[in-house]
This record gives structure tokens, sequence and C-alpha cells, in this order.
């Protein structure tokens, strides 16, 4: 075991990844002799050549087709993508292309590329620089996606993403590239818990609280501030969102009743919307209360003067949480009510 | 080296279309190209039969797609009449273990890569995305999106060079294409890492019902040049041409001298595709004039002043032609859809724990129609 930081557990993931197998090799921009603008990829270039650790040229299409082509020989690279907000222009590669020739090829070609974002805010960047952009991931078949939040995970998960045969979409929350944690190096992948599985981060019995990535912490801040109320929050860390591990979160929502969702992405048709349809689906009758979300409001991602308005905190979370368990609670705002009349539903935009 | 400062050069792509280098005349007339020739050295009437029997059963391949359209059978086809001699020219000029990203197109291509009957039908039948296992034929599934797969060829030429291998990777796009950002991404990369790909941009005038000079102002071959790529510019509808410049460009990719660009100057004499009705864009005048640089009429009025063009020669490319075509059609005819739950299979390579409960729910729902498919004697 050794203390280490995000940012150098997954350096050194990559490291213990490309020198496992001569077939995985790492493109982006700035990856070679920066190291990438995180310096994730420090000194990879040093110890496997330029074929390995490849500078591209600044298109992020061209990164995900040429690895596309790569795959087709029988590479499996890891794509960089600068930051989140520049992966949009290799949309198209990821949803057309990476995601569905296996399935368009009947399993003839398969795809294991993983894609690496840093990923969401916090870090008080510029605009398109904390961007969440998962659910577009989340929503297109053939994708697997995964976020990570403690430097152990983000070093194994790596590993296992690159092992796969399936692409993986890998989000390396930037606040947390700095933060320090043990880590297992030499941890045998097959001793590992599997990319998929879920973690119960924080055992509780009143309320489950559903979370991934750096809003990990956001939550364990709160389970613990809510014990102070007596209240016993069981946090779970999803660590993989496609698949997510239902299993796992059944078992929390059959013994707790009430759930509570939070993530930093915006709410419409996200990744929360996603976990309360199944939940309520599959465990209705369980449930002692509505599930409740709380997420980033549905706006673009404000400036950084301003994000912490956006990104959900102990509060809203602690909020959430009162409501679930029916106590007073202030911040959520007034329920839906019912139209006064139709003609005032319309005016308002079809409130229900 | 030394930039000449000129003013961008201005050239009608749609007007200078006999800007291209040939070997065979309209006419059929041998032509002598002294870059060309050399590349072709080889091909004495033999080879020549041997290119026109191909490019004669693609169009007939063609023309039954078109036909099992018309009559039901496939949901849309899209037709390659007249562009036989730039897919068969070009695609002759690769090695087998070369790799090759088609558009959805280039049927000669396929076909002289190995592709078998079904292979043509069973993807515009709805049957499945692709039906060859593009390792089979080293040749990628058709595609659809415009441009990506040139980037899949140059990420495969990047590959190859790793390797220390000398094979070649192949792209094939549309004059549509070169407008899209992938495509020039792509002459980009393959520049910048010397990849041995070779573009080949079917310039078919036509982009559904825009003409080239939407997308280019100047000739597309003289684009390439501006990434540090070599190119050629040929008449499309002469195979001999064809053959000799893409032999010339993979020679170039395979030696070292990283990527090289066709552009092969022809004509679409049918719709984009079965959907598509061509009388609201263009005029009956322009079509009549390229019917009159048909690819095959060329090479056999060559072959016939070489007295190299038999009656028997006729009649064996004929009845070949049929059996492939009747080979396309039994294909078609008997495809059988595959059972409904195999729409789960291959999503994913490894088991993905969401997919299997939806995958375990249908199979549930499909097990309620059971006793009804056993009375009816199929299954669905
Ligand atoms: C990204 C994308 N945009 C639009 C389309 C719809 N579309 C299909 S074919 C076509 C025209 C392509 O023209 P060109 O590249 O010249 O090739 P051609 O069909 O003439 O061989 C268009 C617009 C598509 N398939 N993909």
């Amino acid at each position: 075991m050794t203390q280490l930081t995000m940012a150098k557990s997954i350096n050194e993931g990559l490291r213990r990844a490309m020198a496992d197998d001569p077939k995985v090799l790492v493109l982006g921009e700035d990856i070679g002799k920066l190291g990438g603008v995180f310096r994730v990829t420090d000194g990879l270039l040093d110890q496997f050549g330029a074929a390995r650790v490849i500078d591209t040229p600044l298109a992020e299409s061209g990164i995900m087709g040429a690895a596309v082509g790569l795959a087709f020989r029988g590479y499996r690279p890891v794509v960089e993508i600068q930051f989140d907000g520049f992966v949009y222009p290799a949309f198209d590669q990821i949803v057309c292309q990476v995601a569905k020739l296996h399935y368009r090829t009947r399993g003839n070609v398969q795809m294991p590329i993983t894609i690496r974002i840093p990923w969401a805010g916090g870090v008080g960047a510029a605009e398109h620089h904390s961007e969440s952009p998962e659910a577009y991931f989340v929503h297109t078949a053939g994708l697997r996606v995964v976020a990570v939040s403690n430097p152990q995970d983000a070093n194994v998960m790596l590993r296992q993403a690159i092992a796969s045969n399936d692409p993986v979409v890998y989000f390396e929350p930037k606040r947390l590239y700095h933060t320090k944690g043990e880590v297992d190096l030499d941890l045998d992948l097959a001793d590992a818990p599997p990319m998929g599985l879920a973690r119960v981060a924080r055992e509780g019995s009143d309320v489950t609280l559903l979370t991934y990535g750096a809003q990990v912490a956001t939550a364990m801040d709160a389970a613990t501030a809510a014990e102070d109320d007596g209240i016993s929050i069981e946090v779970i860390d999803l660590r993989s969102i496609s698949p997510v591990d239902y299993r796992t979160v059944a078992a929390s929502v059959r013994k707790t009743g009430r759930v509570v969702v939070t993530h930093e992405a915006a709410r419409e048709a996200g990744v929360g919307a996603e976990l309360i349809a199944s939940v309520t689906e599959q465990c209705f009758n369980h449930l002692e209360a509505a599930p409740v979300r709380v997420t980033g409001h549905d706006i673009p991602y404000p400036p950084a003067k301003l994000e912490k308005h956006h990104l959900p905190d102990l509060d809203r979370i602690l909020d959430a949480v009162d409501r679930v368990l029916d106590r007073p609670h202030s911040l959520s705002g007034p329920e839906w009510s019912s139209p006064e009349s139709g003609r005032a539903a319309t005016v308002n935009g079809g409130m229900l | 080296m030394t930039m000449m400062h000129t003013l961008t050069p201005t050239a009608e792509p749609a007007t200078n279309v006999d800007d291209v280098a040939r070997l065979v005349g309209p006419d059929g007339g041998r032509i002598a190209h002294p870059d060309l020739d050399p590349w072709v050295a080889d091909i004495d009437a033999d080879a020549l039969r041997s290119l026109y029997r191909d490019m004669a059963i693609v169009r007939r391949i063609d023309t039954e797609g078109v036909a099992l359209q018309r009559q039901g059978q496939l949901g849309l086809w899209a037709p390659c009449q007249g562009q036989e001699a730039t897919q068969v020219g070009t695609a002759r000029a690769f090695r087998s273990d070369d790799f090759v990203f088609p558009s959805y197109r280039e049927i000669g291509v396929n076909f002289v890569r190995g592709a078998v009957a079904s292979d043509f039908v069973l993807a515009w039948r709805g049957e499945a995305h692709s039906t060859f296992n593009p390792y089979d034929i080293n040749t990628a599934t058709p595609q659809i999106i415009i441009g990506a797969q040139a980037l899949h060829a140059v990420g495969y030429a990047m590959g190859i060079t790793f390797d220390g291998a000398d094979q070649v990777a192949g792209a094939y796009f549309g004059d549509g294409a070169t407008s899209q950002g992938d495509v020039n991404e792509a002459m980009v990369f393959a520049s910048s890492f010397r990849a041995p790909v070779v573009f080949v941009c079917t310039n078919n005038q036509w982009a559904i019902s825009e003409p080239v000079s939407v997308q280019a102002k100047f000739p597309i071959a003289g684009r390439a040049p501006g990434f540090g790529i070599p190119s050629l510019r040929v008449d499309g509808n002469d195979v001999l041409a064809c053959l000799a410049a893409m032999r010339w460009a993979v020679d170039h990719a395979r030696t070292g001298g990283g990527p090289a660009f066709i552009e092969a100057v022809t004509y679409r004499m049918g719709p984009h595709t079965t959907s598509d009705d061509p009388t609201r864009y263009r005029d009956k005048d322009e079509v009549e004039r390229w019917r009159q640089r048909d690819p095959l009429a060329r090479i056999e009025a060559l072959l016939r002043a070489e007295d190299a063009f038999s009656d028997d020669f006729a009649r064996e490319v004929a009845d070949e032609s049929d059996r492939w075509g009747a080979d396309v059609r039994s294909a078609c005819l008997s495809a059988r859809t595959r059972p409904a739950i195999e729409v789960f299979d291959d999503v994913y390579a490894e088991p993905h724990a969401g997919l299997e409960i939806q995958r375990g729910q249908f199979a549930a729902y499909l097990d309620g129609f059971a006793a009804e498919d056993a009375a009816q004697g199929g299954a669905r």
C-alpha cells in the first residue's frame, strides 16, 4: 500500500496496463512531453516511446476515429479527452462507431477503447471545463460508463477498463486529482471487485443516498452531519453507471425504504431520473416515501464564481433527506401543484 | 524547402471534368501517359478482359439490387452504375492483406475484396447491419456516416506502422464527404503520422442533390497537397487509369512514402438511392453526356480494336453475370430473419448486467407466445 494522489494513481494504472500488454497505447492532446494537462500521463513517453504515447493533432473526432482504426487492427487504445467539454466533437465517433461496431459486425470486431475524461466541476475552471456529460453516454448502448471516487478505485478500475473488451467511458473527477489515498498498486485484477459493482461507502439504516464520482465525498459529509440528528444514512458509491449494480442498490432500498440520489449533472433525463425510475419499478413496495433527486440545475454550467450554487452541497442533500423522512424541510420549494385551470397550465408551460 | 506565395488558384470542379489523367479515351483509344503507363505495363488483353469481367458482374449485381428493391424485397439500394471502373480499378491495386474501409456504395470494391452474394443484400434487406466478417475479406463494414471511415483507415494504418508491417489501408468516400471534418482530420492525421493509407475520393458529381460545386471550388485532388499528401486526379470511368493511379498510390504508401490521395472523376448514372428522384435536380443532357463515357463500353471498344473481344467472351461474361444476379436474388429471397431475442446479442463483448435484465424480461414476454407459436407451427 502507498499513499498516492488520484492523478498519480491513474498514472500508475496506465503504466501497469501498458507494461502488461504491448497492445495498449495512449493517445490525446499534450499527453507526451507535457504528460497531459493534469500530468496523468507523466513519464509514459519516456518509458514507452512515441509509438505508444501519441501526441495527436488537435482534433477530437480524429483522435476517436483513429482509435477505432487502431482497435480494428488489434490495439487497445486509451484516449485522453483533455476536458469534459471537448468530448462533443468526438461524440459522433463514440456513439456511431465505438459503441456500435461490435453489434454491427455481430461480434467480429471489438472496440476495447478506454475514453478517459477529466470530468465535472468544483475547480473554478473556465467555460466548457466543468461539464457532466455522463447521461449522454449512459443512454448509448454498447458503452460502459464508470466514474471513480478515490485513488484505489481509480487505479484498479482503469486497469479493468483497459482490459475490458468493451469500450469504457472512464470519468475522472478533476476536483479529486490531488486528493490522496491508500493504493495497492499490485492488486491482482482477479481479486479486485469487478468494475460494475457498487460499493457501500457507509452503512446506514434510515435513508439510501446514491451517488458517484466527486459527489461521494459530499454525500459522506452529509451522512456524518445527519448523524448528529440521529439519522443513519447509507451511502452508495455506484462506481459504474452503465451498468448500474441494482442488486446492491435494491438491497439497500429494501433496508431503508427511502432514497435520495445526488449528482452534479443537470436533472432532466439525467442518471438520477433513471435510478429513481428503476428503483420505483423494482422496489415500489419497499418505499416509504417518494425518492428525491439533488442535482445540478437545468442550466448551462455557471461561471466559476457561481458554481457553488449549482453543485449539490451538504444542505441541499440534507434537505432532501429531511424530505424523504417527512421531516420539516425548507429548501426544496413548493410541491408541484394542480393547475388552477387548464389555461393557466398551458401558460405555465404545462406544470402538472 | 520554399513555399510559393500565390493567389489561390481557381478551377471549377464540376466543369473541369476532362482535366484528368487517362489511359483510355471515351472512344476506347489507348492514350499514352508517361507517369501512369509503367504501372500497367503488365496489363495484357487477358488482364484487361478480367477487369471488364469484374465490371460487368458488378453492373449485374447492381441491376439486380435495384430490381429487388423495386419488387419490395429490399428496403433500399445505393446504385453504383457508372462507377464500376473507379471501384474495380482501384480495388484491384490492393493486396488481399491490405485493409479497406468502404462507404455504402462500394459494391465493386466489396466484390473485388471477395464478398459473396448474400453480403450485397442482407443489410439493405434489414436482416443485419453487416454481413461479412471484416477480417474474412479485410474490408470493414460499409459505412453510412459520411466520412467517418477515413479516420478508421488512418488509425488502422498507424497500427500497421507500429507493427512494422508493409500493409496498406484504404478509405473510400464521395465528393460530398470531403466537406466533413472527419475527412479533413483524417488527412491531418495521415500526413502527421506518415500513415500508409490511400484515400479514394469517388467524385461522382453529386451528393444526393448537391452538385460538387457546393462542396468544392477547386478540384478535390488539389486539396490533398495542402495537407502534404500527393494526389492524382484520374478519369474514374477509365479502369486502366484507375488501376494505374491506385497502384502508384498503394506503392507510395507501402514503401514508406506516407498517405496518397486519388480523386476519381466519374458519374453516378442512377439515383443516389432507390428513394431518390434525380430528375428533380439534374438534367437529361448531363446524364446523356456521361453515358457517352460508359466505363464498360470503353474497354469493350479497346478490346475490339485489338481483336480481343470475341462473341464467346461476351457470352461467358454474360453467363457469369447472370449467375451472380441469380445468386444475389436467391440470397435475398432465401434470407431468414433471426429469432427476436437475438437483438440483444453482441451489444457488448462481455456480459452487461443492465442488458441481461432486459433480455430476461423480453425472453419471458416472448415465452408468453410459445403456445400460440406452437399452434401456428412457428417461432418468433
Ligand atoms: C454524417 C452524415 N450526414 C448526412 C448523411 C445523409 N447522406 C447520405 S449519403 C449523402 C450524400 C453523400 O454524398 P457523397 O459523399 O458525394 O457520396 P455519394 O453518395 O455521392 O457516393 C448524405 C447527405 C449521412 N449518411 N451521414
